[in-house]
């Protein structure tokens, strides 16, 4: 690699080679996990490793987990004694992340910062303000989720740099996954995370994405036996805290297999948390039914019971109960213990019944019915039915096929998948994953379609991270790889030139400024365009995306579109600071460009179209 | 990693399994305890004459130490790792809160439904911090050959001890060993005497 080819590339990226390992990193809602390969052994004995992460499990206690819990603890001075929260790489860390950080934020949640993930593409915040935790009292030293990110990267490179001190993390080659529905000013901030803390050779991956590659790797040379040409994925990822959906298509490029994929789902804030939580207010409902009124506390620990009674029989078929006891809390074990059972009946109803019902295609979720008065917070998801959410995803999606080389486009209401791969801790059950297949089959077979089949054999916890890092292998040359390119078109707000009407807003038109699936590399110029940037002013402009228009080419100016197609993103800025050329007030023509870069991120810009300058188009201006 | 442990407990429980459960553990805690102790006691006579000159048992104690020279084998134990296990069966398990508690009182019922927690608690303790096996694969109370050369520390025979090997018998337990023992690093200075910490909440 010569020096010019480096400095073509903005992002600055090091020398593609030599990089010993791929590292992929999970960094989930509930908990992150990091798998790494060694490029220096054969591509077919590639074997993972899952690293190891020294993390405090009580004060002054230092274990290695494979997990690394997604939650961090604002202590309080007289919380901990002195050097109780020394890590083996650092006497004093900034901040406490992990396990520890977990079992105190169980006991006081006022001070616990969890689910960092899901604020970053929440529309209403500026994800660079500190104000987690939410409601914490005003001596609470608050961080914002971007803060939140780059602790748990912090956490994870140092846990890394421990262990490998002669191959640094900032040296390897990094895969950072993240929800397939993440905006691009959310995809943006986990890399800039990752960079401030000086991981610059970091690339995005699709969680559903990195399922699959860790499918295809763990099914080495055999995937191309296992699914063909006009095969429909639908990976379903039901995580602890999120459920995302895509659909991947096994397209034949040059007489070979590849795979394209077509679609992504919304951002559903909805998983394993919630049943855990649904099982333990149906023991609640069953003891006050005898007259016991439980305390926060206890309610606490029966969510805690629940989990581990949950996954007992959902690992079992034969166990019919199983007792949830909640013991006291002073050191008098037995004085008000708390006994119940959790029946078969309970968990089949809760979670079935619950959260995968045997629903019709046609069927939608409910939507939020927004109170005048809405406090700020998660948009967790209203309807937990699981198959709503798919019923509505392959719905919205039954033209995806449209223009795909190789496929006939399908009839009917929706996309038929062929094939199926589930991922996440919750799908482990064959109770749970049986019942997804068993729904999605139904209304294959309704529409007379072909029964879609179960890919399996994929460890469900690990998936994401070993696929991440096998991603991370193969993008140096070796192995298939899933093209797709971004998930959403990209439009910008223009107000159509109108007589102003007294009563009405101004007509706004969405102006396409990047395509469905425009792959990385290609840039996008929208020439015919022109803009006037005021000199020394911000420049706001309406944003949209939409996962569903496939059609739109660059510079398509929509005058109308239903109100599902389009979806408002948090506006977009960009200021031209006024220098020794430039006056206040002055105005330069721009035109608009839009790139994917090799990280997998989308860049606007606005580049002069009387000189060769240009400014790059912020995505993160969040407040309304 | 996950150790498939051998001693699979039966699902439903009566008193009498759980109460086994528990005195298993208990007597595990007893042993690394009172080596602890002994080690402990030890300690404070190595340290009495550099902190404490005055104390009596001062003259005896180095008279010991001169009379006993480097080579006597009996070592004493760290009461550390004894009292982190004991904290971490605390937390896990309520283990102290369960055995400190006068059960005279309770129904087998009761103490049945704590059992519980404290058999989750402590099984799970100890599939995280210790690897287990057991020592011989045999089945229990069937004959079995025991050949020359044997260790005596992980076979012990009893009853009709006499004459030399190989010997014929019947297993009465497998016995227990501990491959692995990963136990959580602590933080220096960290105070391990506290199994744990009193709560108040505010």
């Amino acid at each position: 690699m010569t020096e010019q080819m480096n400095k073509t590339d903005q992002t600055e990226r090091v020398d593609e080679q030599g990089a010993r390992y791929s590292v992929g990193i999970d960094l989930g809602t509930t908990h992150s996990v990091i798998s790494y390969v060694d490029n220096e052994s054969d591509e077919l004995e590639l074997m993972h490793e899952v690293l190891e992460v020294p993390q405090l499990t009580a004060a002054g206690q230092v274990e290695t987990l494979s997990q690394l819990p997604s939650f961090i603890y604002r202590a309080h001075e007289n919380e901990l004694a002195g050097d109780t929260l020394a890590l083996p790489w650092n006497d004093a860390p900034s901040a406490l992340v992990g396990s520890l950080a977990r079992t105190m934020g169980s006991k006081t949640p006022l001070r616990l910062v969890s689910s960092a993930k899901s604020w970053l593409c929440h529309g209403e915040v500026n994800c660079r303000e500190p104000f987690l935790p939410l409601d914490a009292p005003e001596d609470v030293e608050k961080i914002s989720p971007f803060q939140a990110s780059k602790y748990y990267l912090e956490h994870i490179k140092a846990a890394w740099d421990y262990a490998h001190a002669d191959y640094p993390l900032a040296e390897q080659d990094l895969v950072i996954t993240i929800p397939a529905s993440f905006d691009p000013a959310a995809r943006e901030l986990t890399v800039e995370a990752a960079r401030e803390i000086g991981l610059d050779r970091v690339t995005l991956l699709e969680e559903p994405q990195a399922a699959v590659y860790s499918w295809i790797k763990q099914s080495g040379k055999n995937w191309r036996d296992q699914v063909s040409t006009g095969d429909i994925i639908l990976v379903v990822d039901v995580g602890g805290g999120t459920t995302d959906l895509s659909l991947v298509a096994v397209v034949e490029e040059e007489g070979a297999l590849e795979l394209k994929r077509i679609a992504v789902g919304d951002h559903i804030l909805l998983g394993g948390d919630n049943m855990d939580l649904a099982l333990a207010y149906r023991l609640q409902v069953k003891l006050s039914e005898t007259g016991k009124r439980l305390q926060p506390w206890q309610v606490l620990g029966l969510t805690h019971a629940c989990r581990n009674a949950k996954e007992q029989m959902l690992s079992d078929p034969e166990i019919e109960s199983v007792p949830v006891v909640v013991p006291s809390r002073g050191s008098k074990l037995m004085a008000s213990t708390l006994k119940t059972e959790l029946t078969r009946e309970d968990v089949e109803s809760t979670l079935l019944d619950g959260f995968f019902p045997m629903v019709e295609a046609h069927e939608r979720p409910a939507k939020a019915t927004r109170g005048a008065l809405q406090t700020l917070g998660l948009q967790y998801a209203t309807d937990a039915g699981i198959t709503r959410h798919l019923a509505a995803f392959l719905g919205k999606h039954k033209e995806a096929l449209n223009n795909l080389d190789g496929f006939d486009a399908q009839e009917g209401d929706f996309i038929r998948p062929t094939a199926i791969l589930l991922n996440g801790g919750v799908l482990k059950s064959t109770l749970l994953a049986n019942r997804v297949l068993g729904v999605i089959n139904n209304w294959v077979t309704i529409a007379e379609g072909d029964s879609a089949r179960l890919l399996d054999g994929m460890d469900l916890d690990l998936a994401v991270a070993k696929g991440a890092s096998y991603y991370g292998n193969v993008r140096r040359g070796s192995g298939v790889r899933i093209r797709g390119g971004v998930a959403s078109s990209y439009y910008v707000g223009v107000e159509s030139a109108m007589p102003a009407v007294p009563g009405m807003p101004p007509q706004v038109q969405a102006l396409c400024v990047a395509p469905f699936g425009m792959e990385e590399g290609v840039e996008a110029d929208l020439a015919g365009h022109e803009f006037g940037l005021v000199v020394g002013e911000p420049v706001r402009f309406r944003f949209f995306g939409s996962n569903i228009r496939r059609e739109d080419q660059v510079g398509a100016l929509l005058d109308y579109w239903e109100p599902d197609h389009l979806e408002e993103l948090p506006d977009i800025e960009v200021s031209l600071p006024a220098d020794g050329d430039r006056n206040p007030g002055e105005i330069v023509p721009v035109k608009l460009s839009a790139r994917v870069t090799e990280v997998g991120t989308l860049e606007l810009e606005a580049i002069s179209t009387n000189s060769d300058e240009h400014w790059k188009i912020s995505f993160e201006v969040r407040q309304k | 990693m996950l150790i498939d442990l051998a001693f699979k407990l039966p699902e439903t429980f009566d008193i009498f399994h759980l109460g086994l459960a528990v005195i298993a553990v208990l007597l595990l805690i007893v042993t690394v305890l009172s080596k602890g102790k002994a080690n402990s006691a030890g300690q404070g006579a190595a340290d009495t004459p550099a902190s404490e000159p005055t104390t009596q048992v001062e003259p005896a104690a180095a008279e010991a130490e001169k009379a006993v020279p480097e080579i006597s084998k009996i070592k004493d134990a760290e009461p550390d790792s004894a009292l982190q296990l004991l904290a971490l069966l605390q937390r896990e398990a309520r283990f102290i809160d369960f055995v400190q508690e006068d059960l005279s009182s309770f129904s087998d019922e009761d103490v049945g439904a704590t059992a519980r927690i404290v058999h989750q608690g402590a099984k799970q303790t100890l599939q995280k911090y210790f690897e287990l096996e057991e020592i011989r694969r045999e089945e229990e109370e069937s004959s079995l050959t025991i050949e020359q050369g044997f260790n005596a520390q992980e076979i012990k025979l009893t009853g009709n001890v006499s004459g030399d090997a190989p010997y014929r018998g019947v297993l009465v337990h497998r016995g227990w060993r501990a491959k692995d023992v990963r136990l959580p690093r602590t933080v220096e200075g960290h105070d391990s005497t506290i199994l744990a910490p009193a709560e108040v909440e505010l």
